[in-house]
């Protein structure tokens, strides 16, 4: 196999992998693949510089970065070691596996987020109880349609969710959105959106202090209601207020409108 | 890259070079991110992007100047503030760093 066909098995199976290219240096042109436990194939030219840049490419993986890194010839990368040293500029692209989404009730906001969500590049997963509702039918752009409670799902699956993923629950029922609520705040999840009025939210925390989640960092992870203030209706503005949160929240950024402001746009 | 797969697979089994050209580095306002990928077959037929339109048709030169042998693999760069800066610009003033090479491995 070549580095491209293993390279293309592995996106296409969403199995973590890293290319990297001598972009600038003796051996223009050669590349690297890696997996998280080593190196897959292809040399950059040198066998030290080979295992140097996998052992970095673990990490970048790790972060999903994509980027130039700099060494010696064989590898050196220390900056005492690289002074007085011809410099090896190499691209190291890191190929992770979609984010995911995960969406509690099988409502008609679900429909609209999970199309929204899969034109962002996630991986949607809509969660409901109730048999009736959460049919494959209803939600044929979902990757998953899981009929389950959510601290079963949590418990089976809590684990793969990490701080590039998202957990958003739209059931306005609590004995659904309690559960997936204590659900979510046990995983590492960077998003936790919340559906539900100013009221309804009031009374959550009220039911979430029974349950006793009263820690105020785990409850600053709520967003709640969920969504920008971009005066939202439908399920489909809606889905948009959630998405452009999650963005938002991801980059740390006001989101205000550009000509309102005076910074960089990126 | 991850879009690009299926138009590649398909030229090499016809027998086709294909020439990759991706993103690697960017400087202030840049319309698409770091891994951004375009291919370049040897009849020019292009698939994917590595900016908002601004540059694509200069990157086609340089794709197939480097199948043809014309220039090796290398990093070109786009945008206004570098003076080795090819004479297209991006409309957004940013610069973008592009690694353009055959897909020979």
């Amino acid at each position: 196999m070549t580095v491209y066909t293993t390279l293309a098995t592995r996106i296409r199976a969403n199995q973590p992998v890293a290319l990297a290219t001598v972009i600038d240096g003796p051996h223009v042109g050669l590349t690297l693949l890696m997996s998280p436990e080593g190196i897959l194939g292809g040399t950059l030219g040198d066998a030290e510089l080979d295992r140097v840049v996998a052992r970095d490419a673990v990490g970048e993986l790790e972060a999903g970065r994509t980027g130039i890194r700099h060494y010696g010839p064989q590898g050196e990368s220390t900056p005492e070691d690289l002074v007085d040293t011809p410099t090896v500029r190499v691209f190291v692209e890191s190929f992770s596996p979609p984010p995911r989404m995960w969406i509690f009730g099988a409502v008609d906001f679900t429909a609209a987020l999970a199309k929204v969500a899969k034109v962002l590049g996630y991986h949607v997963t809509v969660c409901d109880a109730r048999e009736v509702f959460a049919t494959r039918r209803r939600f044929p752009m979902a990757d998953d349609v899981i009929v389950s409670w959510p601290a079963a799902l949590f418990e089976k699956e809590g684990q793969v969710l990490g701080p590039r993923d998202a957990v958003c629950i739209l059931t306005h029922d609590p004995k659904f959105d309690v559960p997936a609520i204590q659900g979510a705040l046990r995983t590492t999840v960077g998003y936790v959106g919340v559906m539900g009025s100013r009221k309804t939210h009031a009374k959550r925390l009220e039911r979430l202090t029974e349950v006793g989640i009263t820690d105020p960092s785990d409850l600053a992870r709520l967003l709640s209601p969920i969504g920008l203030d971009l005066g939202a209706r439908t399920p489909e503005e809606t889905a948009i207020a959630i998405c452009a949160e999650i963005i938002a929240r991801r980059t740390g950024r006001l989101a205000t409108s550009l000509s309102a402001t005076n910074g960089p746009i990126h | 890259m991850r879009e690009l797969l299926g138009d590649i697979d398909r030229w090499k089994s016809q027998g086709k070079r294909v020439a990759l050209a991706r993103v690697v580095d960017t400087e202030g306002s840049g319309p698409r991110e770091t891994g951004a990928a375009m291919a370049v077959n040897e009849d020019g037929d292009v698939i994917g992007s590595v900016s908002g339109g601004c540059v694509e048709s200069a990157v086609v030169g340089e794709a197939l100047a480097i199948l043809n042998g014309e220039q090796s693999a290398r990093v070109v760069t786009f945008g206004y503030s570098d003076n080795e800066a090819f004479a297209v610009g991006l409309t957004c003033g940013g610069t973008i760093h592009l690694f353009i090479q055959p897909l020979e491995w």
